[in-house]
């Protein structure tokens, strides 16, 4: 027993499948009898992660403890824990009291006690008289629940959720995250739940662990990942958000939308570049004019959603806004506004401009991203090949539709909006990032052109 | 002409064709060997037939040594058809469909061909031709007909319940036990009834890997039939046919049909 606090660690665990790294570097502790989520788009590495901790994917590097004991080569049947299939994954040839009974037959149980414990099991998740029912005339949540009951009746020390619930309806789906939060409530078995959806995630956890592309982006409680994101991808994947380019100025003082507004943050340096995030439901609206407003913009359109109105602002600047307020606005009126110091998340730029390792082949071609670009005559050139470094802005990258005539194709993978463009992550054939801004309109797995054109491939030397 | 229209024009008229056909080769016939199975040769209703079947010993003693060689060359069968699945279905077996096609090609030739092959064979070899040379024959013939249909089971299975199997404490012999091997009995029927019935009424690969020295039920009622006793052979042909339903009736679940891949 090395360390008793946690009951579950991951240290440095990577994995690739070919030559795609799904996992990288992931590092997680969790403790005993906690709700964790790992929150995350599809594709992220979140299901290889819980499949490492059931036993079904051995990682390439890294150790996985589960109560204390190195799990590395433990077959799955041999783990502390037990997991709830996305599909359910009920034995169709078994009715429900042998498939809840199927985990404690296997350990030999008395058959007094195994029928004891199915019926507690079966009377927890509310599904008691379905005992001698057949499995595939079972509703979804009904299946769901009889899968919990299996998982559960072998007192794992973990409990593997495996998005769960998304097979369900909209109204079943609310109340099995009720039920869900009950039985850990009673239980206290510590649960990894995965899933995609950030309102599941923050409704039942205790902490969230926010993954894209392989690496853990934050963990944190759900009132922290909403409140204080770390990053643009963390900000928009939870809640909606207003996400801007800014300049911080000094400590306690950012520029954006044009103006500059006090904030709480210090510590980023002068005049840097940052991502400000601000949720809809902190920005103030009033009737302009007003004194008391920061800025001014005008309603673009007015929707009601249930509780609140969703209004779009266009600013005096140009930039894009959405708010969210109790009162209707209409559209084309004039509004002012106000963000309080506290409500403003700013967060440091991962990258200012995109930097790709290349290769200068001649005095005016450089080859990167797995083809030659032209570029214009380098003082770098001294007749032998040379490793360089390539900046280009992200403004600076063109992309085309004609995807046939383009000499490197990439698609859409991310799509942020910051008031007054789009912010897209382009995966190229080669799997390099490569990071646009942009005023047209791109879908998430559109297929693009990327061009470059010479003047704006900055070339330097690798360090 | 506009009712003539009409009525081509109905789908179900279309199957008028084949309705015929079925009543004139396959209806007529079965009436028929009913009809014959009770008639003496001149042509009068008797039970002269059966009384003959029960007392001729020969007849009742082939009848049960059909089912007993049918049974081994069955149960054979399984013994090679299921572990040769279960090796084509696993996944990690990237070449399965080459070698899955390698057990059907042999069935492209002729029945009659591969077995005369097979007794040039042992001829070579000097194997003397006898039980066990014919059911090695009946089991070189037969074997692709049991492991298509598990085969075809055994790959529909969701990765997911053996996972869940694993995951609820079972090892790798638990996993197939406990979850394998039932999910895939619809698939071991279906091989049994595609293994099973044929073999009980096949005469040719008797008559050609035991020199005709081995006689089944089959070849009896060939005899009979080629010596002119026409309402004997009715009478064995409709204890078979018997048989063959009775056999059929074990596998009346149509559900377990249609999850072997629709083979039968």
């Amino acid at each position: 027993m090395k360390d008793s606090n946690f009951i579950i660690s991951l240290d440095h665990i990577s994995k690739w499948f070919g030559d795609k790294q799904v996992l990288n570097d992931v590092n997680l502790h969790v403790k005993k009898g906690e709700f964790i989520t790992i929150l995350g788009p599809s594709g992220c590495g979140k299901t290889t992660l819980l499949r490492i901790l059931a036993g079904f994917v051995t990682p390439d590097e890294g150790t996985v403890e589960i109560g204390g004991e190195q799990m590395n080569s433990i077959p799955p049947y041999k783990r502390p824990v037990n997991t709830v299939f996305q599909r359910y994954a009920l034995f169709p040839h078994l009715n429900v009291y042998d498939n809840v009974a199927f985990g404690l037959k296997l350990n030999k149980i008395p058959e007094e006690e195994i029928e004891q414990r199915v019926r507690k099991a079966l009377k927890m998740v509310n599904m008691t008289d379905y005992e001698w029912r057949d499995v595939e005339s079972l509703s979804g949540g009904q299946q769901q629940r009889v899968a919990i009951a299996r998982a559960l009746i072998n007192s794992p020390e973990v409990l593997l959720l495996d998005e769960p619930l998304s097979a369900l309806d909209h109204k079943m789906r609310k109340d099995m995250q009720i039920e869900l939060k009950e039985i850990h409530e009673k239980l206290g078995v510590t649960f990894l739940y995965v899933t995609h959806d950030q309102e599941e995630a923050l409704t039942l956890s205790d902490t969230i662990v926010v993954m894209n592309d392989g690496v853990i982006q934050q963990a944190g409680s759900p009132i922290d990942i909403y409140n204080e994101p770390v990053n643009a991808f963390v900000a928009d994947f939870i809640g909606e958000s207003n996400i801007l380019n800014g300049t911080m100025i000094c400590d306690r003082k950012v520029n954006f939308l044009g103006h500059d507004f006090d904030c709480v943050d210090e510590g980023f340096g002068e005049n840097k570049p940052v991502d400000v995030v601000i949720r809809p439901e902190d920005i103030y609206l009033m009737e302009a004019p007003n004194k008391a407003g920061q800025f001014e913009g005008t309603v673009q359109s007015c929707v009601f959603q249930g509780i609140h109105y969703e209004i779009t602002v266009i600013t005096d600047e140009g930039y894009e806004i959405v708010i969210q307020d109790y009162n209707p606005f209409e559209a084309g009126m004039k509004v002012a506004m106000i963000i309080k110091p506290q409500d403003i998340q700013v967060m440091k730029k991962e990258r200012t401009c995109n930097t790709f390792e290349g290769k200068l082949i001649d005095e005016t071609h450089v080859e990167m991203l797995g083809i030659e670009f032209e570029c214009l005559p380098q003082e770098l050139w001294q007749g032998e090949k040379v490793d360089v470094l390539v900046d280009v802005d992200f403004d600076k990258v063109d992309l085309l539709d004609d995807i046939d005539n383009a000499e490197l194709v990439g698609d859409v993978r991310f799509i942020l909006y910051k008031g007054d463009h789009y912010f897209l992550t382009v995966m190229t054939e080669d799997r390099d990032n490569v990071y646009v801004a942009t005023n047209d309109v791109w879908d998430e797995r559109d297929l693009v052109g990327i061009k470059i054109l010479p003047e704006d491939i900055h070339i330097r030397k690798a360090e | 002409m506009g009712k003539i229209k009409q009525f081509f024009g109905r789908r179900s008229s279309w199957s008028i064709p084949y309705l015929i056909f079925m009543l004139i080769f396959v209806v007529l016939p079965l009436v028929l060997v009913v009809l014959y199975a009770f008639r003496d040769p001149s042509g009068k209703f008797t039970f002269d037939n059966i009384r003959t079947f029960i007392n001729e010993k020969e007849s009742v003693n082939t009848l049960v040594y059909s089912i007993g060689i049918a049974l081994i060359t069955t149960i054979i069968c399984i013994l090679l058809g299921y572990p040769a699945a279960y090796i084509l279905s696993n996944s990690k077996f990237r070449s399965a469909s080459v070698m899955v096609a390698l057990f059907l090609i042999p069935m492209f030739i002729n029945v009659l061909m591969r077995t005369l092959a097979t007794v040039a064979l042992f001829g070579f070899m000097k194997v003397p031709l006898g039980q066990a040379t014919l059911i090695f024959g009946m089991v070189y013939n037969y074997l692709p007909f049991m492991i298509l249909p598990i085969y075809t089971v055994l790959q529909k299975i969701d990765k997911s319940y053996r996972e869940a199997a694993q995951d609820l404490g079972a090892d790798n012999v638990k996993v197939f036990t406990k979850v394998t091997l039932p999910l895939s009995m619809p698939g071991v029927v279906s091989g049994i009834m595609m293994v099973f019935m044929p073999t009980i009424s096949t005469f040719a690969i008797a008559e050609l890997l035991t020199m005709n020295n081995i006689k089944l039920f089959g070849t009896i009622i060939q005899e009979n039939i080629n010596n002119g006793m026409w309402n004997y052979g009715a009478l064995l042909s409709l204890i078979m046919l018997i048989l063959i339903v009775v056999t059929n009736l074990f596998n009346d679940d149509k559900e377990e049909a249609s999850a072997a891949g629709g083979l039968i």
